[in-house]
């Protein structure tokens, strides 16, 4: 849900998460409040190509790898593992990695959604240095990098991820708790689980989903076109949703990469990065990803607030509309939400 | 094919076994319908003996079944000599079976596997079988193991592989046969190939390798060849019951068996890929509701006892599921047709208030109205409605005799021979299931195009005349056992699913692909001359150190002679 039609797929990290718990016992999750100034905080992600993450699967020393040159480094253990991403893979894995290291999970993330690129996470929006990034790969290589900047933490960071056979896991922004501070987005972990727990035993999946995620319903309606085109290495493309019901005569379009990322009607946008817009199933509310979108489903689109971080100036510099290439001034789904009932 | 050849084609359903006899023509000239047995094989036979005494010659005028028969689990043709002579010109039988997929939903006559992985250290945060049912991996599984070996994406060794801790894995093992499952071995198989050869030599047992059962995605193939593995003695079991069955009877025709994506592969073949067996169900009969109807490129509807299971037709080829499949609780990624299934079939019960889910199944010759039962069934609402099977001109007035006897007699406020109540029901019942039907359609056309709905199986007469988004509906003959034809026409296949650089040696990669995908055909049966690619799909990868493609290419032909 959190994915906004990206982030990849959640199933071989959760079928980890759920190994690694029965293995190593459970995984407390800890609120960044709980935590001590200087305690570590190791935000983890996988990188690397979707199709070799399918086969060349995580082994189970590559967390321990990268703890322990988080101690050589810092001097100390890390306290907590941290999801980079909270939506898609990168949501799920962190589980099965804080449970390998015996570590607790910070109850955060660095989007609160998906994002396509390395600079969008809010620790570069909060200005902490992108100066240091640890890498290991399957066959236990670790890999240290001091970069000048972000741009070069994600070139050279690309080029250890492809020798490493395009798949790695990677360490950047170690945290002290004291940093991460307002410059991680806080709470998204129980987010995720409530929204989970929201759908199951309901007769009305929609109804409480909307309800749990605080969400504006689009439309509700079919899946009438789906275009996608591969350019630079993202899918792009569009869907059109023809409203069905109350919403007859309405049609909704969406642009795609690799996440939902704009909502538009008649011309007028409905909603827009950074806001999280998610296509559900109407029946059983379950997220249907951009690679997933077929003609002929029944489908209802939600967006949602993002995280306030997102909404500063340099938060919609590095993921606002103009970061994708659209030419639009971001204005909030509250206030689109608003002008829609007043008009 | 020699001249005035005949073949047979039997496909195994959950409620039906039909059994079909085509000519060298490609015509239709005996069928037959029994009902689905547990152990299968009996159910099989029965067919088998039905449709041979339906072979012209021996029947009066008409050597089809009726509607009635077609419907009818319990049949009247039995017999099991051969008059007329005509048996001896069978050349070929052809069975698509559930015994595979029976074995592994209830965990009986499956062998014991060792599980082996190439790949370590990477994969082991996520080992072997650990999403399987706890039963079924019990049952399945003699131990596992990750051990060095396998490769990266771009063909370069993980690590060397380990014989020394293949040995001391399974020297410790007892086992029926071998699973092996290297990392990206659809694109680099020699490690999976060495082990193969190291099983066969020092310890004698059978092996599944990965490379020749799946696709890319570690876990889903490996669980395929773990389950292909478990299943070598229920294959064996399949193969000896339908030569013994044609011995019986003194055919001296060849043996094949359909697999998952519409195709045949010979016995021996077979052997090899058991696997290949499960699901060839819904392909057989969207490829039998082409064949049937001449068209290619269709909606097809397949109206059951208890459920309507639609499939897309494109050229002729079941459109393939974009989705994992799941087989007994297991994820693989077969490629199988993507079927959409919704509860409608002839024995759905039908209430005042709605329609089904329920079903009263292979029940319906006892409970359904039109039959003397005193349960309203889609059959009686069809019926009611005027849709009825062909030949069954009786069963409008069979209906209105249970339908006054199931309100008492005749109420008063009774408009023409049936009861209000009852026209409602039905008049409400033929309005939800047109809706279900039609919204199934809409979901399954892809696209706004204006495509035929092709409606076949033996509820096939449920379906309207015309339905919203489909441009006619077709009702070809002998819709009512469109997957034994389908298993009967099938062609023999091979395909391969791998990745190739994208640079200029793409071109001669492609070709070598292509041209193993035909050997892999004629493996399974297939004329060597008359291969064709039927299936060549291209798709670029992204974050590579090398521009990439991944290639699915599939080869087709009929049966060699």
């Amino acid at each position: 849900m959190l994915g906004t039609g990206g982030g990849g797929d959640v199933r071989t990290g959760a079928l980890a998460a759920k190994r690694a718990i029965q293995a190593y016992g459970e995984v407390p999750l800890v609120a960044l409040a709980e935590l001590p100034d200087d305690a570590l905080v190791v935000p983890l992600s996988g990188i690397g190509a979707p199709t070799v993450s399918q086969e060349m699967i995580h082994g189970e020393d590559e967390p321990r790898r990268i703890a322990e040159e988080v101690e050589r480094i810092f001097g100390r253990p890390p306290s907590a593992v941290m999801s980079s991403e909270i939506g898609g893979s990168n949501g799920v894995a962190p589980v099965a990695w804080a449970a390998q290291l015996g570590l607790p999970l910070l109850d955060a993330d660095g989007m609160g959604r998906a994002f396509p690129e390395v600079q969008m996470v809010s620790m570069y929006v909060a200005g902490l240095p992108a100066d240091l990034v640890i890498m290991s790969d399957i066959v236990g290589n670790v890999v240290t990098i001091r970069p000048i900047d972000g741009l070069w933490s994600e070139r050279l960071a690309r080029a250890v991820c492809v020798a490493a056979g395009s798949h790695a896991l990677m360490a950047d922004y170690v945290l002290t708790a004291a940093g991460a501070r307002g410059a991680v987005i806080e709470g998204t972990v129980s987010r995720a689980i409530a929204i989970g727990r929201s759908t199951e035993r309901t007769a009305e999946p929609l109804r409480a989903l909307r309800a749990e995620l605080g969400a504006v319903r689009l439309i509700t309606g079919k899946l009438t076109d789906v275009e996608r085109r591969t350019a630079g290495g993202f899918v792009r493309g569009t869907a059109t949703i023809d409203g069905t019901g109350d919403d007859r005569d309405r049609v909704l379009t969406l642009e795609l990469q690799n996440e939902n990322l704009v909502a538009l009607e008649d011309g007028q946008v409905k909603a827009m990065v950074p806001d999280l817009i998610t296509v559900v199933d109407t029946e059983t509310a379950a997220a249907v990803p951009t690679e997933g979108l077929r003609y002929g489903q029944r489908v209802t689109v939600l967006a949602w607030p993002c995280d306030p971080l997102w909404r500063t100036p340099k938060g919609l510099d590095t993921a606002g509309p103009r970061a994708f290439g659209y030419d639009l001034d971001y204005v909030p789904i509250e206030e689109l939400a608003k002008e829609e009932s007043g008009g | 094919m020699a001249e005035g050849a005949l073949r047979i084609g039997i496909d195994v359903g959950g409620t039906n076994t039909d059994a079909v006899i085509l000519d060298a023509a490609d015509r239709v000239v005996a069928k037959a319908k029994r009902p689905t047995t547990p152990d299968v094989t009996e159910g099989l036979r029965a067919a088998l003996d039905a449709v041979l005494a339906e072979l012209p010659g021996r029947a009066a005028s008409d050597p089809l079944v009726s509607g009635r028969a077609a419907l009818d689990p319990l049949g009247s043709g039995q017999g099991a000599s051969d008059p007329r002579g005509s048996w001896g010109r069978v050349s070929r039988v052809m069975l698509g079976t559930t015994h595979a997929t029976n074995a592994i939903l209830e965990r009986r006559n499956l062998g014991r596997v060792a599980v082996l992985r190439l790949g370590a250290p990477a994969t082991t945060a996520v080992p072997p079988l650990c999403d399987w049912p706890a039963d079924l991996r019990a049952a399945v599984s003699a131990g596992e193991a990750i051990v060095p070996g396998g490769h990266y994406v771009d063909g370069r060794e993980i690590g060397p592989l380990d014989l020394g801790a293949i040995r001391r894995f399974l020297d410790g093992l007892e086992a029926d046969a071998v699973a092996v499952t290297g990392v990206f071995s659809p694109a680099s198989a020699e490690h999976e190939r060495a082990v193969e050869e190291l099983v066969r030599r020092e310890y004698g047992l059978p092996v599944s390798v990965s490379h020749e059962i799946g696709s890319l995605g570690l876990l889903e193939r490996e669980n395929a060849t773990v389950l292909n593995a478990a299943l070598y003695g229920v294959a064996a079991h399949v193969t000896e019951a339908l030569v013994t069955a044609l011995a019986e009877r003194g055919l001296a025709a060849r043996p094949y068996l359909a697999q998952n994506d519409g195709t045949l592969m010979t016995v021996e073949h077979a052997a090899r890929l058991p696997v290949s067996t499960i699901g060839s169900g819904p392909a057989n009969s969207l490829r039998g509701a082409a064949f049937l109807s001449g068209v290619g490129d269709a909606i097809v509807a397949d109206v059951g006892g208890t459920s309507t299971d639609l499939g897309v037709l494109v050229g002729g080829f079941p459109r393939e599921s974009a989705a994992a499949v799941e087989i007994g609780g297991v994820l693989t990624n077969f490629r199988m047709p993507d079927i959409l299934a919704i509860a409608l079939g002839g024995g759905t019960v039908v209430r005042p208030e709605g329609v089904g889910p329920d079903s009263v199944g292979y029940r319906i010759a006892e409970e359904a109205l039109v039959f003397g039962g005193t349960t309203i069934t889609m059959t009686d609402v069809a019926v009611a409605a005027g849709r009825t099977p062909p030949g069954t001109s009786g069963w409008r007035e069979r209906l209105r005799v249970a339908a006054r006897a199931a309100t008492g007699g005749a109420p008063t406020g009774q408009i023409s021979d049936m009861s209000e109540i009852f026209r409602d029901t039905v008049e409400r019942a033929i309005a939800i299931a047109d809706g279900m039907v039609g919204d199934a359609v809409d979901r399954m056309a892809l696209r706004r195009a204006d495509r035929p709905l092709v409606a076949v199986g033996g509820g096939a007469f449920l379906l309207p005349a015309e339905l919203p988004g489909a441009s006619r509906v077709v009702r070809p003959e002998h819709a009512e056992v469109a997957n034994a034809v389908g298993a009967a026409i099938a062609l023999a296949s091979g395909r391969i699913d791998t990745i190739l650089p994208a640079g200029e040696s793409r071109s001669k990669a492609i070709e070598r692909v292509k041209e193993e995908a035909a050997a892999r055909a004629v493996a399974a049966g297939a004329d060597p001359g008359q291969v064709e690619i039927v299936d060549l799909l291209e798709v670029p990868l992204s974050y590579l150190s090398e521009p990439a493609v991944r290639v699915h290419v599939k080869a087709a032909g009929p049966l060699a002679r």
